[in-house]
C-alpha cells in the first residue's frame, strides 16, 4: 500500500499562556507500508509535534491524518509509541509492563497462557527475556529502551512511532540498538515513523529522510530518498560513497540551508 | 502541622528516619547485625549512636540538675521509679475513672482509628475527584482553604450538638482534623502523575478500571501514604486535647484527671507516652510508605 499514513496539509497551533504557537504549517507527507522513515531537524522544529500527530496523542488544528484509510482522532494500539524516555511503568517488571499491552490488544481473543507467551517472546525479541522479572529501576537505560520498544512490538502495531529512542543513550548502546533495530525490523516489515536528530541514525536507519525546517511554523522543507540496499552493515557503509552523500546532504539541509542563524529571524 | 501538608513524597522517602528514637533504634539494629564482619565500624557506629543518646542523655540531665532542690516537680528518677510501677500493671480497671494506663491508651487509640479511617474512607476518593476533574478542584479549593486552617477543637462542640455524646464528637473533632492532609495530598498526588504514564494509557488505550488500577493508583499512593502519615500526626495530636475537654477513658482526660489530682509525675509519663506512640505511628507509616513507593526511572 503506497499511502498508509497521510498527512494532508496538517497545521498546528498551540494556544499558551504566552499566546498562539504556530508550531507546523502545511504538512504533507505518505508514508507507505513497511517504509522506514525518520523525521529529522533541530530541537523545536516540532518533529514529535507531527509524531503525536500520527500517535493521535495530538490532534491537528487544520488538516488531516489518516492511518490505513482512517482517519486519526485518538491513539490506539495499532499506532504504537516508544516514547523517547521509555516511560515504563516502575511498579511493573519489564514482563508486566508489556503484558499490559499484550492484554489490552489479544486479552479479548486469545488465552491467558498463550498472552503470556506473547510477552515473552516480545522480551526475547529485544534480547531482554533474562530481565523479564526485573523492575525498570534495576535496568540499564538502553535495556530500559529496549523493553519500551518490546511493548510497543508486541502490540503488533500497524506503525512503529518512535520519539528520539535512543536519543539518551552513549553511543556505543545507541549504535547496538540501531542495528538491533534493523533486524527487527527487517523480520517484523513494520511500518516505522521515527524521530531523530542524529544524522547518521537517519541514514543508516531510513528508506527516506523527512527534513523540518525550523520552528516556529516549521513545515517539511526537503524529503531525501535513502538508496542503499538492505541489509545495511554500519561499518561497510562508512565508506560507502553513496552513504558519505546522502549524510551530506542532510547536514547541508540541516547546517547550511536551515542552520541556527535562520531560527532567530 | 499545616504548612507541611505539601510535603512532597520524595521528601518523605528522603526523610525516613524519623527524628529521634526510630534512628536510635535503626541504629542498634545495624550495630547488633555488624560485629560479623570485620572491621568493625567503629566510627559508623559512633555517629550513629552517640549522637542521639547524647540528645536524650542531655535532656534528662538538664530535668535532673532543674528539680534537684524543687519539692512540685518530680526529678527523673522518680518519674521512672513510677512508671516502673505504672506499667507493671497497664490493664487494672478500678471504675470509669480509673483505670490503668494501657486501656487509656488504646481507648486514645482506637478514636483515633475511627475518626482518621472515617477521614480516610471519604478523604482519599474525594482527593482522587478533585485531583481528577478540574470542577472539583475549583469547587472545593476555597471550602478547604476556609476550613482547613480552623483550630480542631472549634469543632468539638459542633459535634457535641449534633451527635449529643461526647466519644462520637471527639471522633468527629478527628475526623475534620485528619480530612485535609488526604484530600489534598491525594489530589496533588492525582494531578502530578506524569504525564508519559498517561500517554502510556492513551496509546494502549486502557479501560478507565486498568487506568485506576495499574497507573494512577500506583503513581498517586506514595502522595497518598504521605496524606495518611500526616492526617494520624495530626489526629493524635488532637485526641489529648479533645479527650481534655470531652473526658471519658482515653490518654487525654487521664492527663487532666492527673492534673487535677495534682499528680505531676502521671502527667510527665503521660507525656512521654503519648510522644511515643505517636512516633510508633509515624514510623509505622513511614516504614508502610517506604514498601510502596517507587523510584521514577
Amino acid at each position: 500500500m503506497k499511502d498508509f499514513i497521510q498527512v494532508q496539509n496538517a497545521e498546528m497551533v498551540f494556544n499558551t499562556k504566552k499566546g498562539r504557537f504556530h508550531a507546523l504549517r502545511e504538512i504533507n507527507l505518505t508514508v507507505a507500508k513497511g517504509e522506514f522513515v525518520t523525521l529529522i531537524g533541530h530541537s523545536g522544529c516540532g518533529k514529535s509535534t507531527l509524531l503525536y500527530l500520527i500517535a493521535g496523542l495530538t490532534l491537528p488544528t487544520g488538516g488531516g491524518l489518516i492511518c490505513d484509510n482512517r482517519e486519526i482522532a485518538a491513539p490506539g494500539p495499532e499506532r504504537a509509541v516508544v516514547f523517547q524516555n521509555h516511560s515504563l511503568l516502575p511498579w511493573l517488571t519489564c514482563e508486566e509492563n508489556v503484558h499490559l499491552a499484550v492484554e489490552r490488544v489479544f486479552g479479548a481473543i486469545e488465552s491467558g497462557a498463550r498472552l503470556k507467551a506473547r510477552s515473552r517472546a516480545a522480551l526475547d525479541l529485544v534480547n531482554m527475556g533474562h530481565a523479564a522479572s526485573k523492575r525498570p529501576h534495576e535496568i540499564s537505560g538502553g535495556m530500559k529502551q529496549r523493553v519500551g520498544i518490546a511493548r510497543a512490538l508486541a502490540m503488533e502495531p500497524k506503525v512503529l512511532l518512535m520519539d528520539e529512542p535512543f536519543g539518551a543513550l552513549d553511543a556505543l548502546t545507541r549504535a547496538h540498538l540501531q542495528d538491533e533495530l534493523l533486524k527487527i525490523v527487517a523480520r517484523t516489515y513494520s511500518t516505522v515513523v521515527m524521530v531523530t536528530h542524529d544524522v547518521d541514525e537517519a541514514v543508516l536507519l531510513s528508506d527516506r529522510i523527512v527534513m523540518m525546517t525550523n520552528g516556529p511554523a516549521a513545515t517539511i522543507g526537503e524529503i531525501l530518498s535513502i538508496e542503499l540496499e538492505r541489509p545495511r552493515n554500519r561499518v561497510e557503509l562508512a565508506e560507502d560513497s553513496r552513504y558519505v552523500r546522502h549524510r551530506k546532504q542532510v547536514l547541508e539541509f540541516l547546517y547550511t540551508r536551515h542552520g541556527h542563524v535562520e531560527k532567530a529571524a | 502541622m499545616v504548612s507541611a501538608v505539601f510535603h512532597s513524597p520524595d521528601a518523605a522517602n528522603e526523610g525516613h528516619a524519623p527524628v529521634g528514637k526510630p534512628k536510635a533504634a535503626a541504629a542498634m539494629q545495624t550495630a547488633a547485625s555488624r560485629p560479623a564482619r570485620a572491621p568493625f565500624d567503629w566510627r559508623g557506629l559512633f555517629l550513629k549512636v552517640i549522637p542521639p543518646v547524647a540528645g536524650i542523655a542531655g535532656l534528662i540531665a538538664i530535668w535532673a540538675l532543674v528539680t534537684m532542690k524543687s519539692n512540685t516537680f518530680p526529678t527523673p528518677a522518680a518519674t521512672l521509679k513510677e512508671a516502673i510501677v505504672m506499667f507493671s500493671d497497664p490493664f487494672y480497671s478500678k471504675g470509669p475513672n480509673d483505670q490503668g494506663i494501657g486501656w487509656n491508651i488504646l481507648f486514645s487509640l482506637q478514636r483515633v482509628a475511627m475518626g482518621f479511617g472515617l477521614a480516610a474512607l471519604v478523604g482519599i476518593p474525594l482527593g482522587f475527584m478533585i485531583g481528577r476533574f478540574v470542577f472539583l478542584d475549583r469547587m472545593f479549593s476555597p471550602l478547604i482553604s476556609l476550613l482547613r486552617p480552623v483550630s480542631p477543637l472549634a469543632w468539638l462542640p459542633i459535634g457535641l450538638l449534633v451527635f449529643k455524646a461526647a466519644n462520637p464528637a471527639a471522633i468527629w473533632t478527628i475526623f475534620i482534623c485528619s480530612i485535609w492532609p488526604m484530600i489534598i495530598n491525594t489530589a496533588v498526588g492525582v494531578q502530578r502523575v506524569p504525564a508519559d504514564y498517561l500517554n502510556v494509557a492513551r496509546v494502549l488505550n486502557l479501560s478507565e478500571w486498568k487506568v485506576i488500577t495499574k497507573i494512577l493508583f500506583p503513581a498517586v499512593l506514595p502522595y497518598m501514604l504521605t496524606g495518611v502519615r500526616l492526617s494520624v500526626g495530626t489526629a493524635w495530636l488532637v485526641i489529648v486535647a479533645a479527650e481534655m475537654l470531652t473526658g471519658g477513658v482515653g490518654i487525654g482526660f487521664w492527663v487532666w484527671d492527673e492534673w487535677n489530682n495534682l499528680n505531676v509525675t502521671h502527667i510527665l509519663i503521660a507525656i512521654f507516652v503519648i510522644g511515643i506512640v505517636g512516633l510508633l505511628l509515624e514510623w509505622a507509616l513511614v516504614s508502610i510508605a517506604k514498601r510502596f513507593t517507587y523510584d521514577d526511572v
